[in-house]
């Protein structure tokens, strides 16, 4: 050290001293710009450079379009993002598994709020955004979160008032038809329930092996298209104020037996095994009149490669039910675990996945449909849309009537199986209310105990 | 004196060697002791993930005994591993009886017999469930173009433990030939050339003579065709996922949900103890089987 001294004394400045300071001189206006940002109060996106974040996706079009532009994200912030894609079955497992040992290995993680919004909120494995959202050193000032719609933010917020995910993706369901067979046989969409029946019977001709109706069948898959009709008899599943079941009431029943005539006179056999990709298989193909499902299925009906059907397909929302229109809808979110020791850089990412640019995107790709109200009105965006005009309409349309498809609840993946194997049975033939009946009484205490 | 000797040689050795054996100890311990000790532990609990623990003793096998779902899923398993153990033994021995004979191209359609085999079994249920699609499918359309009507394959309560069962001797069947034609290979000539000295015709000498000698070889195909198709998980759940309703759900399948879906860790560990039981009393069965098989 004293030898360094003196030398340093007996030259003046040595070399490497002299390049620091310059090094250090040409920094200051950055070094400063950030040290402003964060006593400031100012915003920096690189205010968390060098830090790496895991994320942990849904498989599907919604985790494409993210992890396509990944890249773009590491150079907006200088966060490495290290992002896995699971199927959705697997993921809703995997995470839930993770953040019961305490230290799960994501810092953002998309949540399926249809399925496990109830199961996140009440055990709190994620952080309140409210907070992260008033910072203004943390939240883009162009972040316009005033531009969510009101039933994203609905999806999004919990019983108790907490914000745990910011809204991702709005799913809702609507009918696909055939318009070559349609207008073959002169007839228009149905606006009612009674003329979806009417349609679906004109339109079969099993000798040919032209069918009216495909839906799923499938135990636990089957149950949206059961909620689906329920919500046009104006009953939701579970009465989510007293958390009593709702399912033996007459318009419950009621669904049952509307599901169950549509398979079991007006689809193709074996739909009792069908889940959305052997439905979706079927109608692509062209015997099929209408196919109910989410929105999100357009793109590969459109594709030429996968499809046979290419601009022959109408979107048509939801008819009216004989005592209510609703479209079922389904939502997902993106959230930061409370045990993330990176909050503050997976806030970014979650800002960045959720902002304008990735919202239109996602729109544009036809694979989701965001919960942005700019995406749907910015004629840039809509011009980039690939997918047919009216797509974009029933869209918007389906969304505007909206409902949620299954109950707010921690055992939804239990509902499902328990009242998919009776709508199963019902499917086959069995009487709907003595099915009903019967997994009514096997989910009662289920329900009771979860909510204990 | 000897005894005492030997007695006390043995002693040393045990001292001195034991030491070698303690990291296979710890090992085993560790991987199979310890989670069979936790899973009987957790089954004497109420656990579901997220909520809080709570010790109720043997409730989850008083709820089991009297839970449909899951007696039912008993039967399923029991006739799926009968179907998927009987039909591959039965064509895998007929097949190791034909690739036993010399004939032209031998090698090659050996080969060609066992690549199924090779085969991951979910990629193989992948490419079944699309070859069993009602309308698509390629096998609804080869059955109508030869007259015959077209099945619902897996998507009938009906057909769907037989449609299972037809991917697994698909899959399987190979094995069995192979474990079999080794006994072939094995077996001595010398009992075929007395047998035709005595005039013994082709039935007289496969029964008297090939079945007995490829006996053990069969039973140690029993033996590992059984134990694969208790544990048959992939296959169904690509294929069907234990439906329609509930028909084709084993007590893999019903074990799987209430671990993995509805999060029942507890009742699904009393599930796994019960299952466990199931397949020590079969295998004890099959290995008296195998003892009394082994060729005196």
């Amino acid at each position: 050290m004293t030898m360094t001294t003196r030398k340093e004394n007996r030259r003046g400045l040595s070399r490497r001293a002299a390049l620091r300071a310059g090094a250090g001189l040409l920094a200051a206006p950055a070094i400063m710009k950030v040290a402003t940002a964060q006593t400031s109060g100012a915003f920096n996106w690189r205010r968390f450079a060098g830090q790496s974040i895991e994320v942990s996706l849904t498989l599907g079009p919604r985790a494409n379009v993210l992890r396509a532009h990944e890249k773009e994200f590491t150079e907006l912030t200088g966060i490495k993002v290290g992002s896995e894609a699971v199927p959705e079955q697997q993921h809703r497992q995997q995470v839930v598994i993770q953040f019961n040992s305490g230290n799960p290995q994501f810092d953002v993680l998309t949540v399926s709020l249809h399925v496990q919004k109830r199961l996140v909120g009440k055990a709190k494995w994620l952080h309140d955004m409210k907070p992260l959202l008033a910072d203004s050193q943390l939240t883009a000032p162009d972040y316009d979160f005033p531009d969510f719609t009101g039933g994203g933010l609905r999806w999004a917020t919990q019983g108790d008032g907490r914000m745990d995910t910011l809204p991702l993706n709005i799913d809702p369901w609507m009918i696909y038809y055939n318009k070559e067979l349609f207008a073959a046989r002169g007839l228009a969409f149905p606006k009612t329930f009674e003329e979806i029946v009417m349609a679906a019977e004109k339109l079969t001709d099993k000798a040919s092996g032209q069918f009216g109706w495909v839906s799923r069948g499938l135990k636990n898959a089957n149950v949206p298209v059961w909620t689906s009709f329920m919500l046009g008899y104006d009953v939701d599943p579970v009465n989510t104020k007293t958390i009593q079941l709702q399912t033996m009431t007459d318009g419950a029943i009621a669904a049952a037996d509307y599901y169950k005539k549509l398979n079991r006179e007006f689809a193709p056999p074996g739909t009792v095994g069908f889940n959305w990709n052997e439905a979706q298989t079927s109608f692509s193909q062209g015997k099929i009149g209408m196919w109910i499902d989410g929105i999100g299925f357009a793109p590969p009906l459109e594709d030429p490669t996968k499809s046979r059907i290419v601009g022959k397909v109408g979107y048509g929302v939801m008819p009216q039910g004989p005592k209510a229109r609703h479209s079922a809808t389904f939502a997902d979110g993106i959230g930061i675990p409370v045990a993330s020791k990176k909050r503050e850089a997976a806030y970014l990412y979650c800002q960045w996945a959720t902002s304008k640019l990735m919202c239109n995107r996602l729109l544009q790709s036809g694979g989701g449909s965001p919960c942005r109200a700019s995406s749907y009105t910015n004629p840039e965006v809509v011009a980039g849309i690939k997918l047919p005009r009216e797509w974009l309409q029933c869209l918007q349309d389906s969304a505007a009537i909206g409902r949620q498809g299954l109950p707010e609840i921690v055992p939804v993946t239990e509902f499902r199986d328990v009242f998919g194997v009776g709508l199963t049975n019902t499917l086959g033939g069995a009487d709907a209310r003595a099915e009903m009946q019967k997994a009514t009484e096997a989910f009662t205490p289920v329900l009771a105990k979860s909510e204990a | 004196m000897t005894a005492p000797i030997a007695a006390a040689a043995a002693r040393g050795y045990g001292r001195n060697y034991l030491p070698f054996a303690y990291p296979a100890l710890a090992i085993t311990a560790m991987v199979i002791v310890f989670p069979w000790l936790f899973t009987l532990f957790m089954s004497a609990h109420e656990w579901k993930i997220g909520s809080p623990r709570e010790f109720v003793g043997f409730a989850n096998y008083v709820k089991l005994a009297g839970d449909p779902r899951f007696l039912e899923s008993i039967g399923h398993t029991l006739w799926f591993t009968l179907l998927s153990v009987v039909l591959p033994i039965a064509f895998g021995t007929g097949a190791a009886l034909v690739f036993n004979e010399r004939f032209p191209l031998r090698g090659f359609c050996r080969a060609v017999f066992i690549l199924p085999m090779m085969a991951t079994p979910v990629a193989v249920a992948l490419v079944w469930k699309m070859m069993f699609h009602p309308q698509l499918g390629v096998l609804n359309y080869i059955l109508t173009s030869v007259g015959l009507p077209p099945s619902l394959w897996h998507t009938s309560i009906d057909t769907v433990i037989p449609t299972l069962v037809m991917v697994e001797v698909w899959h399987w069947t190979p094995l069995v030939m192979l474990i079999v034609l080794g006994g072939l290979a094995a077996a001595p000539t010398e009992p075929y050339e007395s047998a035709r000295l005595d005039g013994a015709n082709a039935w007289q000498m496969f029964r008297y003579i090939t079945l007995p000698l490829i006996m053990p070889f069969v039973v140690l195909a029993v033996v590992i065709r059984t134990i694969d198709a208790l544990k048959a998980f992939d296959t169904i759940f690509v294929i069907s996922e234990g439906g329609p309703g509930t028909a084709s759900e084993t007590i893999n399948i019903y074990l799987y949900l209430q671990a993995f879906a509805f999060y029942n860790i507890g009742y699904a560990s009393a599930i796994v103890v019960v299952f466990f039981v199931l397949i020590i009393v079969l295998a004890m069965v099959l290995l008296w089987l195998r003892q009394k098989s082994k060729w005196s």
